[in-house]
């Protein structure tokens, strides 16, 4: 198995679904069933060469980079093909490759229109590879170009298969389709917050000489990088990650873009791609610029807390059930930074769990939504109602997801949010304490409205009696690919509650590790 | 004694040049296109005495009195300049067999006008740098109104035709200014003689006139009028050479000039080029965004990159000669991949309007249903254009703004924030056009059962060489960037 040690791993976890896509594009379109097959086959091929890599990892030492490799890629810029994993990239990287793996068979019976398997295939594998490559990569160029790889397919994904209601913009007269307004502006926000990112990126690498991040983590933690130019860099990142976070004010794009997405498109959103933003800011920010990441702290807490409050306040004003989960996103997301911005093992840690949980909780719900909206054909919540009686099977994991949600104890949601709430009462020293405990106070009274509106949103669901229009309609309960996909996310929603050490236990060592060196 | 190895290349496109039109006198009109096939050989011909120069250790041969060098610089803007040719000629074969006249004059002139930018390559002295850069445009004053019967062809033309003449005309005035002053014709007694006289007005006025007389030809704003209606005019592979071939000359004589003959007073032509680069970035994004036809869209695209492409010259009035290579370097990268993913473009649209039927981006929606290899190409070169990894354009971005960066204070901060503001903006009409060939629905006037199935196979070969070479590039771009670190050499001199 040395070689699997030797980078051979990861780089087959990262470029198996690559070479899916490819072959996909040889496979006629006719041929609906050796395109599934295909995708399916080499997306478990990679998650199970990720859980082989989970089993070779060295848990006694998750603070160092495992697993990995160097090879030489553009020497011209001194850019290298760097990658490994630590504690934190583990469970996410485990988390993308199994969340792509269920998708492709949720999917193997709910093709959104304009149908098109084969297509839908090849950019969700091409998604696949974007996302675990920014989770292994090591390399600012790298990590920029796997960054960058998630964007076409999910452009693709929301503009041909999304939602086709038409919309009146302000400002404009005439209509247009959602999806074409929901995609593009996707796309404009996030290439707009990554181009300055890689601004941020080149400015360190010409101060540093080096694009690895191992090397930069060492340069920053011996203050390398300082005054304005570190204030500028740490902007221009800032800009990049809290885009795609996304954070409050930028988070405007992500209500559109998950309502409108296709189910899948939603669950891999919300699952992985808004986790490459709060990703960056643990992996490359917060290391890198240790000294500026300080400076920064009670600025990230404080827009965290609003778009914990805003996200809560805004979810209690949505009709729409997807939307509803959509600015739910917002503010979990805001726990996640909340925790990051403590810049302690507790808080980052809690941003941690709180990224996976919030992966498979959310992943899952826009699942329920799409499977609803599959059978209601709309997610107005005001005509639901009664769901529960409807379909028993359904219901009760839709109830049970919610719970989840909302941060019930003993479920996986409970620890992002009770740990990056305990980390904000003791923030690193040195950082006000007056800001952080208000921002748990504040995160506190957020978890009471996240409970409100999912409790709302429940009870205006899932229970009651179901309305005229829908009782004497017969609906068909989850069938067999939806359990299939989400048996193993409900189970793992309830191992994580009941046991969250198994993220929390490689995840604190390495932040234990990364934060010794940075502060 | 000449060097023949040295001047192989340029001899044997000369040679086959004269071939082309003398077979034309003897090919049936039937059989025309065998003038394109001799074209096409020569120029693979061509490619191997380049190929044995650039293995021979003897690097520098230096011919002329220094006029006429070929070192890495050279060949491999050679290389670049006939690979152009190639594809332009496969591009060109179908399109210009379906008008069924003078196809033999059309390649001999498109081979003239290549040749003209493989000496430019060579150059280093103002006269023949001067001949090089006429010999390229001659012959694409003709191209531009090749479609007789087309009032916009013969718009094309003569607004190309009198730009022309207006920019040599200023090149060459600018030129006998700084030959006054400086005493020299070579670039490097330019450069010896302008320590002493850097500060004269005079001195200042000729480096700016050969720097506007350039701008023309490099269609940087303010002096890029000529080309949307010339591009839109010209037949689309004239179109695609001129965005491309054409382009690529400006940009080789600013490079030559600007890091050679000008290399001790950078404190003149890098402001000069900060605005011209800022200008063109900023008017060609933004005029681009409203454009409905698709040849005009890449018309303005083209200006926009033109603009991203001197972004690193204004850099390099800060450096000292160590990084300086790196924005020569810059540059030249952006150049030869720009090359390949303009090129790309221009041939989708010569394929989708032969189906189509129009340029217009209204008739081309929904073209992914129907004729989803297409689009998939169009896809993979607008959005390469757009400079989203892993397609070739980013490592062009990415160059440009290290280049920039790379001594940063507050004129080069703004310089790439500006591009990267740029760069969003160019997104969105990229965007646009991939938008409306995937996500609209096809509209009532085009029947997809109606329209012609296959693309021409040189067209196709054409297609299949630049997606490749643009993913490659993308993926490794390491196959670009050891040639123009080679190349670079010439700026740290």
């Amino acid at each position: 198995m040395e070689w699997f040690d030797n980078g051979w791993g990861l780089s087959l976890v990262v470029f198996l679904p690559l070479v899916g896509a490819l072959a996909l594009l040889a496979v006629p379109k006719d041929e609906e069933d050796t395109a599934k097959w295909v995708a399916l086959l080499t997306a478990s091929a990679s998650l199970f060469f990720a859980i082989v890599a989970a089993f070779r990892f060295d848990y006694g030492d998750a603070g160092t980079f495992q697993l990995g490799t160097v090879k030489e890629w553009i020497p011209a810029i001194g850019s290298n093909f760097e990658i490994g994993i630590d504690g934190i990239s583990l469970p996410l990287l485990v988390l993308s490759t199994a969340i792509v793996v269920l998708s492709i068979v949720y999917s193997w019976d709910h093709w959104p229109e304009p149908h098109n398997p084969k297509g839908f295939l090849i950019l969700i594998l091409f998604l696949a590879t974007g996302m675990a490559g920014t989770f292994v990569a090591l390399d600012l160029v790298l990590f920029f170009v796997m960054f960058e790889l998630v964007l076409l397919p999910m452009y693709f994904m929301i503009g041909i298969w999304g939602d086709k209601t038409k919309m009146k913009l302000p400002g404009f007269n005439h209509e247009v389709e959602t999806r074409l307004y929901a995609s593009i502006k996707f796309f404009l926000f996030t290439l707009f917050g990554s181009a300055f990112m890689l601004l941020g990126f080149l400015a360190l690498n010409l101060r540093g000489g080096t694009f690895s991040i191992p090397e930069l983590t060492e340069l920053g933690a011996n203050g390398a990088f300082t005054g304005t130019f570190a204030f500028l860099v740490f902007g221009a990142l800032f800009l990049g990650f809290a885009v795609k976070v996304p954070m409050w004010p930028l988070h405007t794009w992500l209500p559109d873009a998950h309502t409108a997405a296709p189910t899948v498109g939603s669950v891999l959103l919300a699952a992985i791609l808004l986790k490459l933003g709060s990703y960056g800011f643990i992996r490359i920010s917060i290391p890198i610029l240790p000294n500026e990441a300080r400076d920064w702290a009670p600025a990230i807490a404080i827009l965290a807390v609003i778009a914990i409050i805003y996200g809560s306040l805004a979810c209690l004003a949505q009709k729409d059930m997807k939307r509803l989960i959509a600015f739910s996103s917002v503010g979990h997301m805001g726990f996640v930074m909340l925790g990051i911005a403590t810049l302690t093992p507790v808080g980052i840690t809690a941003a941690v769990i709180g990224m996976v949980a919030h992966g498979v909780i959310t992943g899952m719900l826009f699942f329920l939504a799409g499977s609803m909206q599959h059978r209601y054909h709309t997610r107005e919540m005001a005509r639901l109602g009664g769901n529960l009686k409807l379909m028993p099977v359904l219901g009760g994991i839709f109830g049970f997801t919610a719970m989840a949600s909302l941060g019930l104890p003993g479920l996986a949601g409970f620890w992002g949010e009770f740990m990056a709430l305990l980390g904000s009462y003791e923030p690193l020293a040195g950082l006000s304490l007056g800001v952080f405990r208000t921002a748990m106070v504040v995160g506190a009274i957020g978890t009471v409205l996240t409970a409100g509106y999912l409790l709302w949103m429940l009870q205006r669901v899932n229970l009651g009696e179901p309305s005229e229009e829908w009782a004497t309609h017969e609906f068909h309960d989850a069938d067999r690919f939806e359990l299939v996909a989400w048996v193993p996310m409900l189970v793992s929603i309830l191992a994580i509650g009941i046991y969250p050490k198994i993220i929390t236990g490689p995840a604190n060592d390495a932040v234990k590790a990364m934060i010794e060196t940075a502060f | 004694m000449l060097d023949y190895h040295a001047l192989a290349p340029d001899l044997i496109i000369a040679g086959t040049v004269l071939a082309v039109l003398g077979a034309d006198l003897f090919l049936p009109q039937e059989r025309k296109w065998w003038s394109a096939v001799i074209g096409i050989f020569g120029l693979t011909l061509a490619l191997i005495p380049i190929f044995t120069l650039a293995v021979d250790d003897s690097s520098l041969r230096s011919m002329f009195g220094g006029s006429y060098v070929i070192d890495d610089f050279a060949l491999v803007l050679k290389t670049f300049f006939i690979i152009t040719g190639y594809v332009v000629l496969l591009m060109s074969v179908s399109y210009i067999e379906s008008d069924r006249y003078y196809q033999g004059e059309y390649y001999f002139l498109v081979l003239a006008s290549l040749l003209g930018g493989m000496v430019m390559a060579s150059s280093r002295d103002l006269i023949t740098l001067f001949v090089g850069l006429e010999l390229v445009s001659g012959p694409a004053f003709l191209l531009a109104g090749w479609r007789k019967g087309d009032a916009k062809s013969n718009e094309a033309a003569l607004k190309f035709f009198i730009i022309g003449v207006l920019s040599a005309a200023i090149l060459l005035y600018g030129m006998s200014l700084v030959y006054g002053m400086t005493g020299g014709l070579t670039f490097e007694e330019i450069r010896a003689g302008s320590v002493t006289v850097s500060d004269e007005p005079v001195f200042v006025l000729g480096i700016l006139l050969v720097l506007v007389g350039f701008g023309f030809k490099m269609a940087a704003v303010p002096f890029h009028f000529w080309a949307p209606d010339t591009y839109e005019g010209a037949p689309t592979p004239v179109t695609a050479y001129l965005s491309v071939g054409s382009k690529a000359a400006g940009f080789v004589g600013v490079l030559l000039v600007s890091y050679l003959a000008f290399a001790e007073s950078p404190e003149i032509w890098g402001p000069a080029l900060w605005i011209l680069a800022v200008l063109s970035m900023t008017v060609g994004n933004l005029v681009a965004l409203r454009q409905e036809n698709l040849v005009r869209l890449l018309a303005y695209s083209s200006i926009a990159h033109a603009g991203f492409m001197l972004v690193p010259f204004a850099a390099a009035s800060l450096l000292d000669s160590g990084d300086l290579e790196k924005a020569f370097a810059a540059t030249l990268s952006y150049i030869l991949i720009y090359g390949m993913m303009n090129l790309g473009a221009f041939a989708v649209i010569i394929a989708g309007a032969r189906r189509v039927g129009s340029g217009q981006l209204r008739d081309w929606e929904g073209l992914g249903s129907y004729a989803p290899g297409l689009g998939l190409l169009l896809t993979l070169f607008f959005f390469s254009l757009a400079g989203i990894p892993p397609l070739a354009g980013w490592f062009a971005k990415f160059v440009m703004f290290q280049a920039v960066l790379q001594d940063a204070n507050g004129w080069t901060v703004a310089l790439a924030a500006i591009a990267a503001v740029n760069a969003v903006i160019a997104l969105y009409y990229y965007a646009k056009v991939v938008k409306g060939v995937w996500m609209d629905p096809v509209p009532d006037s085009i029947n997809p059962k109606a329209v012609p199935g296959r693309v021409a196979p040189s067209l196709g070969l054409a297609l299949g060489i630049l997606a490749f070479g643009v993913i490659l590039a993308g993926v490794y771009p390491s196959v670009i960037a050891e040639f123009t670190e080679a190349a670079s050499f010439l700026a740290g001199g």
